[in-house]
């Protein structure tokens, strides 16, 4: 059942748990604290300098490591002592002992000696059959028994695995004897196939790193919730002293070895290359030999190590002419062009001509982003540039900040701390991010909880740093009332900090009419990224008494206004709206029975069929850029901003497409289906299971659709719509059918939008999602398309363009819970429950009910000729009670989910 | 008479109150606690509540007969300190085994009478084990931060041998408890599976940790979840919290325990935080509104009391329990 998932996975701890799920990004092992690594380490060991050596175990985790490796393996050294010591004093520093250990050594003792002193659930590294079943056996029985996981190696009594075929064989038999003989939890194990060096000149060499993937790839899908690592800088080992190489050789090694199901290792981060920045001929060499591409791959790889040899890369890029202009023009130009190529050196510089490392940020950098902000405000330079700058501007202060942190009070002055959060249930970001880049370019200093964020995390966070101004986002409905009770909750504790609301779904009223009146100090809703810097540039000014005052009176007028208008509406009741139902004469209507009935699954579609069926306009606008695509990229005053966003998400698209970087998968059913009382839909379920597909498990063989209807009063003769109008009654005698559908796009999205902030890029962290989105519609629109044409087969000979598609003149309909004809987001439960979405395509949906990987669309198939889009508006409390009868909730949880929708 | 591992699938279990706080009634002198056996015993003995098992039987028994008759299911045994670490302060290491051992006939003895009566109800007997006086993972000595006051081993091997006496002694489950130093408790529980292993018997244990303060941590720093991890390897009846805090403080942590394991759950706080006389003033009938909101919340398996607690706090509790059905947990796959 996939309620237990939480219990297949990876779960170790320090002070602190550390869960290993598939949407974590790759766990890094710190591995400095090992003394067969680091020359330094050892030194501090055998002088039993404890108090330097700890030193070293906090730079790694400072530096993000998420387990520790600590070995202490070396000839001279009293391992049991010093793994003891060393592991006894890190429990005495709660900043280092938050993360689990990784107990390294290939001698047996020291390993119980470390076992015997940690108190979370540690790692073993490692344990294998190299001493034969019965060894194995007694230390994987006591792994368990001190209850931490375990590395198992590659290795047998015949020795280490070197092929394919033996790291399988070795994997498979160590994996079933841990799990059938020992009873050991299969996610605890982690197994390293062992990465071998490459382009050693040796013939049986060659395959050593596909062999590694390929044998990765083979236990990941093999050998259930078993996990897959390694030490990443053996495969250069060949190259020492060629740090440009192997830096390349390690971050495309990395690179490939993630891809196929590597989750986690032990990497040293400063010898690692970002794998979109090396030299293109240079990964081209690398990446040959890694897949053993080619007869003389290595013969090619070693001559370009001889023109890197010894020297920092060379950029293959001629130097331009600003390069010849004066310091401070080539960062102002860096910044606003968005060019990061030469910014370290440039900072250094500036660095060595000030007195204190922090006034190159001060002075040179914050210079060249007043010239950015500027532009900004002036309307000449455009968001997708200012993200751009931003990365620029995030790399220089990188490079300074240890220059920075080595001075004592070395503090960077920000104009003032603003957290940002998506609240909980919700998971969309894209404007969050956006905001807190521009901000963050403005040079406050962001705190971004990231989304789905606990009411009680975002106060005790604001207290505890004491910030300035809290940012709430969201996308779906539901956030809405989120944030309502979070403004409730700030209330409560008396916080005085400015409040800011955006996101799609907010509104300057809901705000002002839902959120304002509930907390005191000032609430503010902010529509674009532009904005967001004045506004929040006016809240921290020292006299900003004015300005508050000033947005309360605004938002009390707002309201004002707005109740008044919303008063004047006039709505009918709901007997009376069912009345006025939209009538099909059902004798007459066409109804087409599918040609296939039941569930169909779509697994690792092929994407680049999805490039077509793009609707490129809402792309523009996630990005600020309003206008209709393709008129958008000639437009007169954003034109060139919008190509040049247009040709940087083409060429990212183009990596996804060649890289098979998002995976894409569907699930869609067609079902006989009638209307019943008016306005619910009940769908049957008996007909067309097939074996293939994993059914819900509740044993019902019919579920309901409940639909809201409008209650608007409208002109005589025209109706009130439900979207059960479309579906012929029960009581005509007629069969009819539904169908529905969840589309997914975004696995893999958020990897690798955490890869791009890892790197500092914001620019194509927001990119990559915002791609995703669109990929997720299009993939919608593909699949209506092939129901429409193929499996309902009623619109056989259609024959429309992408451009009619996204004009909707298709027959038929798609409506998606959550948006206007259907704004309840519960129904969205009922598709899951009907095609058992989250078991079998791993869509799932959070508590608000968003749906996560965010990417994805769900929605119903009306198949009628007459059925059509409506937006269902405002409703009454009688529909509300009608519609907590027939779902059978409390009235209060109905409210809760329709509160968007009900009249004052 | 069912195992409790099928009672706890049909109702909430209540486990009993406090032992020191009812032993306090009987205001013993040290000549009560060394009774005849030990009345030329080279140490003090006045405050070792366990060795009462030897010397003042009936009343242990007493007290377990009154928290069985205020609807208790489960009552601990008298060996909260029940091992050679925490007895070498009276210098009665020797007399571990026998401690445990006896300890556990008297209470298993009031529950096979109170079984007899009504097997509806059948009643059970906990081996308490203690977290000892000493921490494995923490130094006593601020100067010398490596230093360790008990080793792993020593632990293993102290708690075996309590182990070893409660189950010849005929507990029918094992309670390690008020545990602030989870390494304590992993050697405890590697004790119980050596001891499972070489018996070949499988005897249910339930696991209760203790969040020190507001901090939600353990004495040893581990947040709940970090401290759910690092137990979870060994198959455990139940899971949760005691003592240090009262119902009231540890709802939340209990909250965050209850979504996040597959275990059974428990929780035995204390009568509300001590006053400013160190007393714990918190009513029965307040304790059991507390309680309350813990079953309004779906969060508890097995519910009672610890520091402060009495009869009267279990009976309230025993009767609130009632109208509630049990935290369901998910099936494992």
């Amino acid at each position: 059942m996939d309620d237990c998932d939480c219990q297949k996975y990876l779960t170790l701890s320090g002070l602190e748990p550390l869960i290993v799920t598939p949407e974590s990004n790759f766990i890094n092992v710190g591995e400095r604290t090992n003394v067969t690594g680091s020359r330094k380490f050892l030194r501090l060991i055998k002088e039993e300098k404890y108090n330097e050596a700890l030193a070293v175990a906090r730079d790694q985790v400072e530096g993000g490591a998420q387990i520790l490796d600590v070995n202490m393996d070396e000839g001279m050294l009293d391992g049991v002592y010093a793994m003891t010591t060393f592991l006894n004093l890190i429990a005495s520093e709660p900043d280092i002992s938050r993360i689990p250990i990784m107990i390294d050594s290939s001698k047996w003792e020291i390993i119980e000696a470390g076992l015997k002193v940690v108190q979370g659930k540690s790692v073993v590294n490692s344990i294998s059959l190299k001493e034969g079943e019965t060894e194995f056996i007694r230390q994987a029985k006591l792994v368990k028994r001190y209850g931490a996981a375990v590395i198992v190696m590659a290795f047998d009594e015949n020795g280490q695995a070197d092929t394919y075929n033996r790291r399988i064989e070795i994997c498979e038999r160590s994996y079933k004897i841990l799990v059938d003989i020992v009873n050991f939890p299969p996610q605890d194990i982690i197994f390293d196939p062992n990465i071998f060096p490459v382009a050693t000149g040796m013939e049986e060499h060659r395959k050593n790193a596909l062999d590694f993937f390929k044998a990765t790839e083979w236990i990941r899908q093999n050998l259930p919730f078993a996990n897959v690592s390694g030490g990443v800088s053996n495969v250069s080992f060949s190259f020492r002293g060629n740090n440009t190489v192997r830096e390349a050789m390690h971050a495309s090694f990395l690179f490939h070895a993630i891809k196929n199901g590597m989750n986690l290792g032990i990497v040293n981060p400063t010898m690692l290359e970002i794998y979109d920045e090396i030299d293109k001929e240079l990964l081209q060499c690398v990446e040959d030999v890694l897949f053993d591409r080619r007869e003389d791959a290595t013969e090619r790889l070693l001559a370009f190590a001889e023109t890197v040899k010894g020297n920092k890369k060379e950029s293959t890029e001629t130097v331009q002419e600003w390069r010849n202009t004066e310091l401070q023009n080539r960062i102002t130009h860096a910044l606003v062009k968005g060019i990061d190529a030469f910014i370290i050196e440039d900072v250094e510089e500036a660095r060595q001509s000030v007195s204190r490392p922090i006034e190159v940020i001060e002075g040179h950098l914050m210079q060249g982003m007043s010239v950015v902000g500027d532009l900004f405000g002036s309307g000449k330079m455009f968001l997708p540039q200012v993200v751009k700058s931003a990365r620029v501007m995030k790399k220089a202060v990188a490079y300074l900040q240890p220059f920075i942190e080595a001075e004592k009070d070395g503090k960077q002055a920000f104009a003032g701390k603003i957290l940002m959060a998506t609240v909980k249930g919700d998971v969309h970001d894209i404007g969050k991010n956006i905001v807190s880049v521009v901000l963050g370019c403005n040079n406050y200093q962001i705190i971004d909880l990231g989304v789905m964020v606990p009411p009680e995390k975002i106060i005790d966070t604001a207290i505890k740093e004491q910030v300035d101004i809290i940012g709430l986002s969201g996308l779906i409905t539901p956030s809405l009332d989120e944030m309502v009770y979070v403004s409730k909750e700030m209330e409560k504790q008396n916080l005085d900090i400015p409040l800011i609301i955006g996101g799609a779904t907010t509104s300057k009223a809901h705000t002002s009419v839902k959120i304002a009146p509930h907390y005191k100090d000032a609430v503010v809703h902010i529509n674009d990224a532009s904005r967001a810097v004045t506004v929040v540039g006016e809240l921290l000014n020292k006299n900003n008494v004015v300005y508050k005052e000033q947005i309360r009176e605004e938002y009390d007028v707002f309201r004002e206004k707005f109740l008044n208008r919303t008063k004047q509406k006039d709505y009918i009741s709901i007997e009376e709206a069912r009345k006025r139902k939209y009538k099909i004469d059902w004798q007459t209507s066409k109804i087409v029975k599918p040609k296939q009935l039941g569930i169909q699954i779509i697994e690792d579609f092929d994407i680049t069929k999805l490039e077509a069926y793009i609707d490129w306009s809402p792309f523009f606008r996630s990005w600020d850029l309003h206008g209709k695509y393709p008129d958008i990229l000639t437009d007169s005053v954003v034109g060139s901003q919008a190509t040049d966003l247009f040709i940087d998400a083409q060429e990212l698209l183009k990596r996804i497409f060649d890289e098979k970087l998002l995976k894409a998968k569907a699930i869609f059913g067609l079902f006989p289906a009638n209307s019943i009382n008016d306005d619910d839909i009940e769908v049957s379920l008996k007909e067309g299971h097939t074996e293939l597909v994993s059914v819900s498990h509740n044993h019902e063989d019919q579920l309901t659709f409940l639909t809201l209807r409008q209650q608007l009063k409208k002109r005589e003769g025209v109706p009130n719509h439900a979207l059960a109008d479309f579906i012929a009654p029960k009581e005509t005698g007629i069969q009819d059918y539904i169908g529905a559908f969840c589309v997914s796009t975004g696995f893999g999205t958020a990897k690798l939008a955490e890869q791009f902030e890892a790197d500092n890029d914001d620019y194509n962290s927001i990119m990559i999602k915002a791609l995703a989105d669109r990929l997720a519609e299009a993939f919608a629109e593909y699949l209506h398309k092939e129901v429409r044409t193929k499996h309902w087969a009623y619109a056989q000979d259609e024959s429309l363009t992408n451009q009619e598609l996204i004009k909707e003149n298709y027959k038929g309909i798609r409506p998606a819970p959550g948006y206007p004809a259907c704004p309840d987001h519960l129904e969205k439960q009922t598709i899951w429950k009907l095609l058992n979405v989250e078991e079998n395509i791993d869509v799932k949906l959070t508590e608000s009910l968003a749906m996560w990987p965010a990417a994805s669309v769900s929605g119903y198939y009306f198949g009628n000729p007459e059925a059509k889009y409506f937006g269902l508006g405002k409703i009454k409390e009688d529909q509300l009670l009608d519609y907590s009868k027939r779902k059978n909730i409390s009235i209060a949880e109905a409210t809760k989910w329709l509160n968007p929708n009900l009249a004052d | 008479m069912s195992s409790i591992r099928e009672v706890i699938k049909k109702r909430i279990l209540v486990l009993d109150g406090a032992m020191g706080t009812m032993l306090q009634r009987y205001n013993f002198t040290e000549a009560d606690f060394r009774g005849d056996r030990f009345k030329d015993y080279p140490t003090a003995l006045k405050g070792n509540n366990d060795l009462l098992s030897l010397t003042q039987p009936n009343a242990i028994a007493d007290v377990h007969r009154k928290y069985f008759e205020a609807g208790a299911d489960i009552v601990e045994t008298n060996t909260f300190s029940g091992t050679t670490i925490a007895m070498a302060d009276y210098d009665m290491e020797d007399l571990v085994y026998e401690l445990n051992f006896e300890s556990a006939k008297i209470a298993k003895y009031v529950a096979t009478e109170f079984t007899n009566k009504n097997p509806e109800k059948p009643r059970f007997v906990a081996g308490s084990i203690g977290p000892t006086n000493r921490t494995a993972s923490l130094s006593p000595d601020v100067n010398r931060p490596e230093f360790r006051a008990v080793t792993f081993d020593e632990l293993r091997i102290a708690y075996k041998q309590q182990v070893e006496a409660l189950i010849d002694g005929g507990v029918d489950l094992l309670l390690v408890e008020t545990i602030f130093d989870t390494l304590n408790a992993k050697a405890a529980l590697f004790a119980i599976e050596e001891v499972k292993e070489e018996q070949n018997i499988d005897i249910p244990i339930m696991v209760s940790g203790t969040i020190t303060d507001a901090s939600g941590r353990t004495l040893s720093g581990q947040t709940v979840e970090a401290f759910l991890t690092s137990i979870s390897h060994v198959p455990l009846l139940s899971v949760g919290f005691n003592c240090a805090l009262g119902a009231k403080q540890l709802q939340p942590y209990l909250k965050r325990l209850s979504s996040q394991t597959d275990f059974y759950t428990s929780a035995h706080p204390n009568a509300g935080l001590p006053n400013a006389f160190g007393e714990y003033d918190q009513t029965p009938e307040e304790m059991k509104n507390l309680i309350e909101a813990y079953l309004k919340d779906d969060l508890i398996n097995i519910i009672g009391g610890c520091c402060g607690t009495n009869p009267e706090h279990i009976k309230a509790i025993a009767q609130v329990v009632k109208n509630y059905k049990p935290r369901q947990i998910k099936q494992l796959a």
